[in-house]
């Protein structure tokens, strides 16, 4: 009889081309995904006059520094057109199928991926860029990797690695009207700490995660990263199939099913091993905001910023103080009274249709205090946005609605915020300078961004409910 | 990738938690297709600028942080920017997963101590620094600590192995396994019709 074995023990023993004495294995990739960030990557294999071994497995995007205004036209900033330019050069050179600026499917490399069907249950996925965790939703082994790496897949379309931990991080119950998948992961983060998850593979389960959408668990598995795993996943089940069928490039006919058979052997069994576990009520979950510049410093609306005075670790107490005065805000304040200056919609975490919809809902009727933009995910994402009337209920409160990229996720492309402004935002990351030089990040929901368009200030969107 | 056996330098101490690889280098410097040399002059910038961070001087070659150093994207530049500068071992708690796979690549060790150690190293005035990795030890005035680092990386980084000239030598396994993949999963093939 074989062990027990977890979700993430089958897809890595899956993939095992060859395993070294030294731990190392070597693992094949399913899919690698490119943006206009792989250039050193390109650069390496040319300098040592490799090819691409799979580019029928290996798929390009222009997401991290496509203009999101003006689209179209000619890109204006001579260094961002280059960077474009050279992603479309790379791919054509090699034969790799591209959603360039201009294709009706280009997005944000994980938004895009996933709805065009390419991230399927059992496979391995790679990209770098650090939140390829996302496509982990489907019950795929995803990561990020670095640009020697991606060097190494184009060239050989495998990779050596050291299998990680198994961590399982369970919500069970069920949350609580207006809750999240942003919530649950901003609190798992602030719960486990932003290296609480460090080399281990994390596996999500727990009725509370078993009820969320496909795009409730791209979310949390996106990240993922923000708690130092290497990867997240959810094992898939009925939502993940529905999801893909007839997605382009999903399997169909009598692969479909053949496909359906495999996935279904995918789940952890019920006596599966794990390194570490964590277990989470899903009910005590409430609307979480990031105050500080880790993502681990969360905290529930109804809070007040900390006094580092009172942390009994002083590293923690260095780390808040720093982070306060980054931030311009101050010990024992309510967190539902900060003022904020904009807002921003979008990004790899929260830009899908159900993320749009969540916060259209909300500012439905209502006039922005605050400046602020939209970002879909995808140009698809966009042009359903505008088919369902979101488009319309953004542009009507005074926010500026965009076209698909990382935007203001990252500030690549100059969608920045001006140093010293405070942004309500859907995305992953409250680094400093994220957003752009002096930045100030609050990380939240799409709906509690949208509740801080219409107050101005950090606001529990359970007032709107 | 040049060997890695022992290193003697200045030690930059960075008291700071959670540094990650947008404060390592900027977004807003890696804007051209550019060559990753000349990214050491980006290195910190912005927290040196506000002051948080001290500035990195030349002849400093070992850096030593607080935990959870390397955190976020999983842009090599970060790596790059280090190594450009000539730094070639970071010392810390804990480290960003890929971060740490990205300094192996370019011949940075990532040595993990404890946290007391960390702070004991940081607490030393500017003394130089010995990481002795075939012994996993880091020497620095009269306080000797251990660091913790993987084994296969201790020894990729010893030999100054490239892997993907590796990896080619393996053409024959990866030529069965797939044989045998497109048999057992032929959905997986991404659909072109
Ligand atoms: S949206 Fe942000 S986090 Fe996502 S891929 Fe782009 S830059 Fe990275």
């Amino acid at each position: 009889m074989n062990s027990p074995a977890s979700l993430f023990d089958r897809l890595w023993d899956r993939h095992v081309v060859k395993r070294r004495e030294d731990g190392l294995s070597l693992l094949w990739i399913d899919r690698h995904f490119v943006h206009e960030g792989s250039h050193h990557a390109f650069g390496q294999i040319a300098a040592r006059g490799a090819k691409v071994a799979r580019p029928d497995l290996t798929f390009g995007v222009a997401d991290h520094y496509v203009p999101t205004r003006g689209r179209g036209g000619p890109v204006p900033d001579a260094s961002i057109a280059r960077m474009v330019d050279q992603l479309s050069a790379n791919t054509a050179a090699h034969g790799i199928t591209l959603f360039g600026l201009d294709d009706p499917r280009q997005g944000i490399v994980h938004v895009t991926g996933t709805e065009q069907g390419l991230t399927l249950p059992g496979l391995t996925v790679v990209c770098g860029d650090s939140h390829t965790s996302t496509h982990g939703a489907f019950g795929a082994y995803a990561f990020g990797i670095g640009a020697s790496e991606v060097a190494h897949v184009l060239a050989t379309q495998t990779l050596w690695q050291k299998k990680p931990k198994r961590m399982r991080i369970s919500v069970e119950g069920a949350t609580a009207p207006g809750i999240t998948a942003k919530d649950i992961m901003l609190t798992i983060i602030a719960t486990i700490g932003a290296d609480g998850a460090a080399g281990h593979a994390i596996e999500y389960a727990g009725t509370a995660i078993r009820a969320l959408s496909m795009e409730g668990r791209m979310t949390l598995c996106n990240m993922s990263i923000e708690a130092g795993g290497r990867c997240g996943m959810v094992a898939p089940d009925g939502t993940t199939v529905a999801y893909l069928k007839g997605r382009p490039f999903a399997p169909d006919g009598a692969l479909w099913d053949r496909a359906q058979e495999d996935w279904a052997g995918l789940a952890s069994d019920a006596d599966a091993v794990f390194d570490r576990e964590v277990a989470l009520e899903a009910a005590v979950i409430a609307p979480t905001v990031t105050w500080g510049v880790s993502p681990e410093q969360a905290l529930p609306i109804t809070a007040a910023v900390p006094d580092p005075e009172a942390m009994a670790d002083p590293v923690k107490a260095a780390a808040a103080r720093d982070a306060i005065a980054y931030m311009g805000l101050t010990p024992g304040q309510p967190l539902a009274s900060v003022p904020v200056d904009r807002v921003f919609i979008g990004s790899c975490t929260n830009s899908r249709i159900e993320d749009l919809r969540a916060a259209a809902k909300v500012l439905a009727g209502h006039r922005a205090r605050v400046p602020g933009m939209v970002s879909p995910g995808s140009s698809l994402v966009k042009q359903q946005a505008e088919e369902e009337g979101l488009a319309r209920i953004f542009t009507e409160a005074g926010l500026e609605w965009v076209a698909s990229g990382c935007s203001m996720c990252v500030g690549m492309n100059g969608d920045t915020v001006p140093a010293g402004e405070r942004c309500a935002s859907t995305t992953n990351r409250n680094f400093k300078g994220r957003q752009g030089p002096g930045a100030r990040t609050h990380l939240m929901s799409p709906a509690m961004v949208a509740a801080a368009a219409v107050t101005g200030k950090l606001t529990d969107v359970r007032q709107f409910a | 990738m040049t060997p890695f056996t022992r290193e003697s330098a200045a030690l930059m101490r960075l008291p700071v938690a959670n540094v990650d690889t947008d404060q390592l280098i900027p977004a807003r410097f890696m804007k051209e297709p550019r060559r990753p040399e000349g990214y050491g002059r980006f290195l910190l910038r912005d927290l040196v600028a506000e002051g948080t961070a001290p500035a990195p001087a030349p002849g400093q070659t070992i850096l030593v942080a607080r935990r959870n150093f390397g955190c976020g994207s999983s842009r090599e530049a970060a790596v790059y920017a280090l190594a450009d500068f000539g730094f070639r071992a970071v010392i810390a708690p804990s480290f960003g997963d890929i971060f740490a796979s990205n300094c192996v690549k370019n011949g940075v060790v990532p040595a993990t101590v404890s946290e007391e150690d960390a702070e004991r190293l940081l607490g030393i005035e500017a003394l130089p620094a010995t990481v002795d990795l075939e012994a996993q030890t880091i020497a620095c005035g009269n306080v000797v600590v251990p660091f913790r680092i993987d084994p296969v990386w201790r020894t990729q980084l010893l030999n100054g192995w490239d892997d993907i000239d590796l990896t080619l030598a393996e053409a024959d396994s990866i030529a069965a396994f797939t044989a045998r993949d497109v048999a057992e999963r032929p959905w997986a093939a991404p659909r072109r019709d």
